[in-house]
């Protein structure tokens, strides 16, 4: 017993963790301060329990749960990339007066929330993470309740994932009903393509989850809640609900739908092709630059999903590299946003941006070189992404996936060249003042000489994906 | 070999970009523009002591370094031969001359324009030095941000439009190379192209492997149809953009056709060499004859390349000894002359911010040192005997004439058609009347201009008159290439 809750630790750590800083929130006034730094201190201690935990599998409470070198992967990346999003967003939520103590602590409940879904072998603990952090994501998305806009984009994007987790729900309980069991491993064993049912229940599954990465077509909402919500939240839910979505993905497809590849495959292959020429079309006519992430996101994902479509390891291997290295590119664009500011006014329009290479030379070119690495341009990060997730495809002889998806590159380059064309050719319109935003500028450095200096070892990290699936 | 000089060679420049990027603002402008200057002038010596101490009697590659790069995967493999030594020197020789060109032409973020140039080197050596598929994209396709930033920042007028259309022209040709690039490594499990040379590639792969580079490297060249893109770079980017894109980043193309194209698939070399014959020959001709209307100097220079990369094609594809020596000659004479040009066209630029040839006229009454110059390489590039520009031109059409009578006798039409506009250009730039006022007050070329076009009029001259060095350095190397393929053929 002991032994299985040594293994939950970082879960069972985190929610106590959660209901003291709650406490705490209440009962002290003017509390965000200490919540806020309160929940930077739990991230890196989670960090340091995950590492200091031993990294073989071992599955608990009758195989529902799972820990992993892969789970505990995607968690240090959750964890990771929260801590950076919140501290360089801190200046943001307090000047836009979202420095309500409940903030910091409905993003640790999502993370669990989160946890739970990479960490889950069952469906009802995958579905019980998955809802925890869809609720927490609903009253982010709205927490500037006083603005019009955040709470539209809360409430659609409540209504359309509910949607979906009702899908997703009625596709589990298929799942159920035509295996007979709830545990992924168990339901593996089950599956075959005669098994009519099961395959309708994969495909409700998949809708699900395509909802919550955002892939096309089940990406409305993608624009409208990244425009409306917060540039804060905005940066939260381009980059850690991805990571867990796509662990999820990659886990149904690996263990529990791994016998009936065949019949996932045409789809995600469809849903890939369709993020990827989306993301890349509709990001031309864009001109606020948080909705342009927004597009931007839906056709990388196209690109990472491209890898999970191969259906073989490699592949899924190559999708964790490209979302890992999404996670720093995004990381870095949207500190960048926090550092433009305006008579106390954040700016989000692309046309805002002209000529700031001449005034804040050190944002333009970090700007530079996380547009170009989006791009997939060598020698930057961005390139091996793109390079590990097509030679994984190529691996499979799926040569119409790759050929579309680099030529949707070149579609993509081309609103990246717009926006340095903003930055470098234009003549500047409005003067930023120069911000002191310490932990947005260190996460910008950081995202930067990682992109930058990526090509002198990339086998760091394919070493460490590699390490993932070897149990 | 143990001292890594190819490493060295090649991010020398970066790590020195890096100093600039340190070096204040403002004041030290002169502080930046010396660290650039002394960095690829020592970039240039090294060059200059590889070519020296490079063994120029064998084929195999010289100098290699290999490293783990991606696990089991790829290597960090470097290594040249006889081709790729003259490359690398023209790389480093043209640098420092663009480095001198930007201190009268470049006024705004200097700082800058030479940390661009830097770094466009040290990808442009990448490039010829590298012996992975990997490595080589890596360098080919890096090179294209710089680029960008040199014409889209400190470009002409429609700067934004030429910079786009010279990034997406070439992204779109390379995607399909890496495409290729990632099938070559699951065919033959590796993509270092010494083994992959030893391996061989399945015939029925080549052909569509072979279009697939074909699309980069078409481009890169550029060859008609795609071609329109370099008349618009080059009259947007300013002089030393011009420079560069004329005498290096052009030619990465040609030696890309011989690095990988002929030797890893000979036998679709083989069965697209008519293609590449017809389309050397419309863009010798055609290019020519638009290259007389046009009333932009650069333009003209511009299309002039095109002509002249179509010989280099042409003779690339004749696969016999004369056409290969003959065309890398006539791309390092291109890259000597073509850089001399546009230098001269910027050299007036600075003066009268006017590219029309109509605004000049009678130059050579009030600037005589000037028209010398100038007069010198505008013979050279119709290929005069005694400049490098013929020598170039008559080997790749005795080597044409072996294997095409009606592709030698079309081609050289072209010689004539160059004659025309080149002399007609001469004409009407240099001589005839004085029609515009402001051209007596004009000053003559200074010091740093004269340093800049004599070294290149130097060595068109002087490889002109005595092409043995060049020719003995690539003989080997091209032997070898041209023996490879024939046995590739004869092994079918």
């Amino acid at each position: 017993m002991i032994h299985d809750l040594n293994i939950l630790l970082p879960e069972i750590f985190l929610s106590l963790s959660i209901f003291t800083i709650l406490m705490l929130g209440v009962f002290i006034r003017k509390s965000f301060n200490i919540v806020f730094n309160l929940t930077s201190l739990i991230l890196i201690l989670i960090i340091a329990i995950i590492l200091n935990n031993s990294n073989s599998t071992e599955k608990i409470f009758l195989d529902s749960f799972i820990r992993d070198p892969f789970s505990n992967y995607f968690k240090i990346l959750i964890l990771i990339s929260s801590l950076f999003i919140l501290n360089s967003s801190k200046n943001f939520i307090k000047e836009n007066r979202l420095d309500k103590f409940e903030y910091p602590i409905i993003i640790l409940l999502s993370i669990l929330g989160m946890f739970f879904m990479v960490s889950a072998n069952d469906i009802i603990l995958f579905y019980l993470g998955l809802e925890l952090q869809s609720l927490s994501l609903y009253i982010l998305a709205s927490i500037d309740r006083d603005n019009l806009r955040s709470s539209e984009s809360g409430i659609k994007y409540f209504v359309l994932s509910a949607l979906s987790s009702g899908l997703l729900l009625y596709g589990c309980s298929l799942l159920y009903g035509f295996t007979g069991s709830t545990n992924f491993d168990l339901i593996a064993d089950q599956l075959s393509k005669e098994n009519v049912g099961a395959v309708f229940a994969m495909v409700f599954i998949l809708v699900g989850l395509a909802f919550k990465v955002s892939a096309v077509p089940f990406h409305m909402w993608t624009p409208d809640v990244y425009e409306g919500a917060p540039t804060s939240i905005t940066n939260y839910f381009a980059i850690v609900p991805k990571v867990a979505g796509l662990a999820l993905l990659i886990k149904f497809m690996f263990i529990p739908f791994s016998n009936i590849l065949i019949e996932w495959q045409t789809i995600l292959i469809f849903i890939s092709i369709a993020s990827m020429i989306l993301g890349a079309v509709a990001a031309i006519v864009q001109k606020n630059i948080k909705r342009l992430l927004a597009y931007s996101s839906i056709g990388h994902i196209g690109y990472a999903l491209a890898g999970v479509a191969t259906g073989a390891v490699s592949g899924y291997e190559s999708s964790i590299i490209y979302i890992s290295i999404y996670v720093v590119m995004n990381i870095g664009a949207f500190s960048c946003l926090y550092l433009l500011k305006k008579d106390g006014q954040y700016k989000e329009n692309i046309s805002d941006l002209s000529g700031i290479s001449k005034k804040h030379p050190l944002l333009a070119i970090s700007f530079l070189i996380i547009l170009f690495s989006m791009a997939g341009i060598p020698p930057l990060a961005g390139f091996f992404a793109k390079f590990y997730v097509f030679t994984a495809v190529l691996e499979q002889k799926m040569y119409a996936l790759a050929i579309i998806g680099l030529l949707t590159t070149v579609i993509s380059a081309f609103y990246y060249l717009k926006i340095i064309k903003t930055i470098y050719f234009d003549d500047s319109v409005i003067t930023f003042e120069s911000v002191k935003n310490k932990t947005a500028q260190v996460s910008i450095f950081l995202s930067c000489s990682i992109l930058l200096t990526f090509f002198l070892y990339p086998s760091i990290l394919s070493n460490l994906v590699n390490s993932l699936f070897l149990s | 070999m143990d001292f890594p000089i190819l490493s060295t060679l090649i991010f020398l420049p970066l790590i020195s970009s890096f100093f600039i990027f340190l070096s204040k603002d403002k004041k030290n402008i002169s502080s930046a523009i010396y660290i650039s200057l002394f960095s690829s002038i020592g970039t240039f010596l090294l060059s200059l002591f590889l070519w020296y101490s490079l063994d120029v009697n064998t084929a195999d590659f010289q100098f290699v370094e290999e490293k783990s790069w991606i696990n089991n995967f790829i290597k960090f493999k470097l290594g040249i031969d006889g081709i790729s030594i003259l490359f690398i020197v023209l790389t480093a020789f043209i640098t420092p001359i663009c480095i001198i060109s930007c201190i009268n032409s470049v006024k705004d973020r200097v700082k800058e324009f030479l940390i661009a140039i830097l770094v466009l080197e040290t990808f442009m050596i990448g490039v010829f030095c590298s012996l992975d598929l990997v490595i080589f994209y890596l360098f080919f396709e890096g090179g294209l941000i710089p680029m960008f930033l040199i014409i889209g920042v400190w470009g002409g007028s429609r700067r934004v439009y030429s910079a786009f259309k010279f990034f997406l022209f070439t992204l779109l040709g390379s995607v399909l190379m890496l495409v290729a690039i990632i099938v070559i490594y699951w065919l033959t499990g590796t993509t270092d192209i010494t083994q992959i040379y030893e391996i061989k590639i399945p015939k029925e792969y080549q052909n569509l492997l072979w279009l697939a580079f074909l699309s980069s490297f078409a481009v890169k060249t550029p060859m008609w149809p795609v071609h329109t893109w370099l008349p618009d770079a080059h009259v947007e980017a300013p002089t030393a953009g011009s420079v560069i894109l004329a005498a290096i980043l052009l030619k990465m193309a040609g030696y890309g056709f011989l690095r990988f194209s002929i030797p890893m698939f000979p036998h679709a070399s083989e069965f697209f060499t008519p293609l590449i014959y017809s389309l050397s020959i419309i863009a010798i001709i055609y290019t020519s004859l638009v290259a007389l209307m046009q009333d932009d100097m650069k333009k003209l220079i511009a299309y002039s390349s095109v002509a002249h990369m179509g010989y280099v094609t042409l003779g690339i594809f004749t696969l016999t000894k004369q056409g290969i020596e003959g065309s890398i000659y006539q791309m390092i004479s291109h890259g000597l002359i073509s850089a001399a040009l546009f230098l001269c066209v910027g050299v007036v630029y600075d003066r009268l911010h006017s590219r029309l040839i109509s605004t000049y006229g009678g130059l050579v009454n009030y600037l005589p040192k000037y028209s010398l110059l100038f007069l010198i390489f505008t013979l050279a590039a119709l290929g005069l005997p005694g400049t490098t520009g013929f020598l170039g031109e008559f080997l790749i059409l005795t080597g044409t004439f072996q294997k095409s009578y009606l592709a030698a006798m079309l081609a050289t039409l072209g010689v004539v058609l160059g004659a025309a506009y080149m002399l007609w250009l001469a004409k009407r730039v240099i001589f005839g009347v004085t029609k515009n006022s402001k051209i007596e007050t004009l000053s003559d070329v200074n010091t740093l201009e004269i340093i800049m076009l004599a070294s290149l009029a130097f060595f068109v001259i002087f490889f002109g008159f005595y092409p043995t060095p060049l020719i003995e350095t690539i003989s080997t190397s091209v032997n070898g290439l041209i023996d490879n393929y024939q046995l590739a053929l004869n092994s079918r």
